[in-house]
């Protein structure tokens, strides 16, 4: 409790907290839509926003609000597919390069170091247009998570080197602890609100990447997402004809998403970090 | 002797192992997947509704099966591959044929690398010197705005945020083209209209990565240099007399910048990516705007030249970076 209140005190961080309740309410509503997303001309096209459509409708004929709600809450299942999946990966990579060193560790390091390297957004578009007929939310997400974990592989591993050297690790070991249960027992407390901090900033990436294929037309444009409801105000000219009613929602949403997760991961990883925690909540 | 040996040619060797990583990735990628590449194209010719005789269908799959070295066992066909890679062969374009991907590429390189080499040097420059002395300064009420305005910024993908560019410059100021690389009919000369041209045309997408790429640069050197102000050797110039701008310019912002070159080798992958989708928002014709087109099309080998020839140009891009970095550190010289 002491923890969330110290974080309260950070505007940054009840921004964001607010910015997401939001955004996830707004995903929960979905269930409640009145209207089924993947069925086009169920309300008359292209109105302005009024009592009866909150956020006006689209030259689909769909209502944009109930439209929103579905494109966030599939591009949250799909960052958190990619975030969670990549996590494990990231946990797993990280530890045991840490945890192992010499040669295993050169070797995951150095994949997860070209995976850093090589223009992942190209590697991502080639293989969205091999798998494009079975593009679905799950594959996407699996998609995005096998290539997300290098950088919080990384990040994992120093934080179990550093970890290697201290006294406890010693004392579990000739006390006759095993690997397994010294990982998990003993360093995955210390390491969990850091991999919490990564999952924020993956998520945020997951969502960023999704709106760029489906920009490029890359994923189902019947599954309404933010980056499809961005390509359909895209494709029917919403700038052009004046229907900034419909651009806006996605690039409201994305926008206000983006800057609320970056600000929770600062916030967080500040916290974490003493040096900067004594700077803003004071000794305690 | 030494630094040859203990920091060249480790450093020549993992260059062309990840340049080894990612041809075979790209290599893998279609083979892996349950899709056959040479059937989608035909499917895709046939769904424009070009009607072929039954003979000549024959001759393109016959001709499309040797363009992906798809002949004889997998050992066999990666052998093939790397054979063309070394003759610089990356085959036809579907979609535009019977031009080659290669001048497809040599096309459209020159816009890319000029934009992205202006944007980057001036990106990382400024943003280390305003970074740095923010960080110095970290107490002035500009700083602190300008750190506001990075908090904002940093997060947004690049296609949200020059999205965001064009549609205030398109729709509320009108100072800027919005779209295309020079005028309609510009024929590229050396003459200085049509140099003004140019710039005047990319001055959207540059800023668009000035600021997205400065903002991170900022950030990360501000932090930096809040560390090294905590250093020994700045407080003890500071008691020695030595005047704040010296301080700050010779010692402060020099010690810093040394992780910021290695920041910017890692980061220039994703300075990349995010180019290439600028480049498609404001239709700049350089590798992302022929990305696009091939994305359209379906033209799958037209993609797999860009991101071969990518693969190539960013690890070659970051060894560079990375080979220029004894020159600002004495100790990696001298060691």
């Amino acid at each position: 409790m002491k923890t969330l209140r110290d974080l309260f005190r950070d505007y940054r961080f009840a921004f964001s907290f607010g910015v997401l309740v939001i955004i996830v309410v707004m995903a929960i509503l979905s269930i409640f839509s009145p209207y089924d997303p993947t069925l086009w001309n169920v309300v008359p096209k292209d109105l302005k926003p009024s009592a009866e459509h909150w956020l006006g409708t689209d030259s689909n004929g769909q209502d944009i609000f109930w439209q929103a709600t579905f494109a966030v809450r599939n591009s949250l299942i799909i960052s958190l597919i990619a975030g969670l999946v990549s996590r494990v990966i990231a946990i797993l990579v990280g530890m045991i390069a840490g945890y192992q060193g010499g040669m295993v560790d050169r070797v995951l390091m150095f994949v997860g170091d070209s995976l850093l390297v090589i223009p992942l957004f190209l590697i991502m578009v080639m293989l969205a247009m091999l798998v494009r007929q079975y593009m679905n939310l799950v594959i996407l997400g699996l998609m995005l998570s096998f290539f997300g974990w290098a950088w919080d592989a990384r990040v994992i591993r120093s934080m179990i080197l550093s970890l290697r050297e201290r006294d406890f690790t010693k004392t579990a070991i000739l006390s006759g602890t095993g690997t397994v249960k010294l990982v998990l027992n003993e360093y995955m407390p210390f390491a969990m609100p850091l991999i919490f901090s990564t999952l924020i900033n993956n998520i945020a990436w997951a969502i960023g990447l999704e709106i760029t294929l489906a920009i490029l037309g890359l994923v189902n444009l019947n599954v309404p997402t933010l980056g499809t409801m961005l390509n359909w105000a895209l494709f029917y000219q919403s700038i052009l004809l004046g229907r900034w009613w419909w651009i806006l929602t996605p690039v409201v949403l994305s926008l206000f998403l983006f800057i609320a997760l970056y600000w929770m991961s600062v916030s967080i990883s500040e916290y974490l970090d003493p040096r900067t925690r004594i700077q803003r909540v004071g000794a305690s | 002797m030494a630094f040859v040996k203990r920091y060249l040619i480790p450093r020549l060797i993992q260059y062309f192992l990840v340049i080894w990583l990612g041809i075979t990735v790209v290599f893998l990628i279609p083979r892996l997947t349950p899709n056959d590449p040479i059937m989608r194209v035909i499917g895709e010719l046939r769904g424009r509704g070009s009607t072929l005789e039954p003979g000549a269908m024959d001759g393109i799959i016959r001709d499309l099966t040797q363009l992906y070295g798809l002949e004889g066992s997998w050992l066999d066909q990666y052998w093939a591959f790397w054979g063309r890679l070394f003759r610089g062969d990356l085959g036809v374009s579907f979609f535009q044929f019977p031009a080659r991907v290669n001048q497809l590429i040599a096309v459209a390189m020159p816009w890319t690398l000029g934009l992205l080499l202006t944007t980057t040097a001036i990106s990382w420059i400024v943003g280390n010197i305003i970074g740095g002395l923010a960080g110095y300064y970290s107490r002035k009420s500009w700083s602190r705005i300008l750190d506001a305005i990075a908090m904002v910024v940093r997060p947004l993908p690049y296609y949200i945020f020059a999205f965001a560019l064009l549609l205030l410059f398109a729709y509320v100021v009108r100072w800027f083209p919005i779209t295309g690389g020079a005028s309609l009919g510009a024929v590229p000369t050396f003459t200085w209209a049509y140099i003004k041209d140019v710039l005047w045309h990319s001055f959207l997408p540059a800023l668009s990565l000035c600021v997205l790429g400065g903002a991170v640069t900022f950030q990360t050197m501000k932090l930096i240099v809040q560390n090294v102000n905590a250093e020994n050797f700045v407080q003890y110039a500071k008691m020695g007399g030595v005047t704040e701008d010296r301080i700050v310019g010779k010692y402060v912002i020099r010690n810093a910048v040394l992780p910021q070159i290695t920041g910017l080798a890692l980061s220039i992958g994703q300075i990349f990516s995010g180019a290439l989708i600028t480049e498609i928002v404001y239709g700049y014709p350089g590798l992302g705007m022929l990305l696009y087109r091939a994305i359209v099309n379906g033209d799958y080998n037209l993609i797999m030249g860009i991101t071969l020839f990518s693969i190539i140009a960013i690890t070659t891009a970051i060894l560079i970076v990375d080979l220029t970095y004894p020159l600002f550190d004495p100790r990696v010289r001298y060691k």
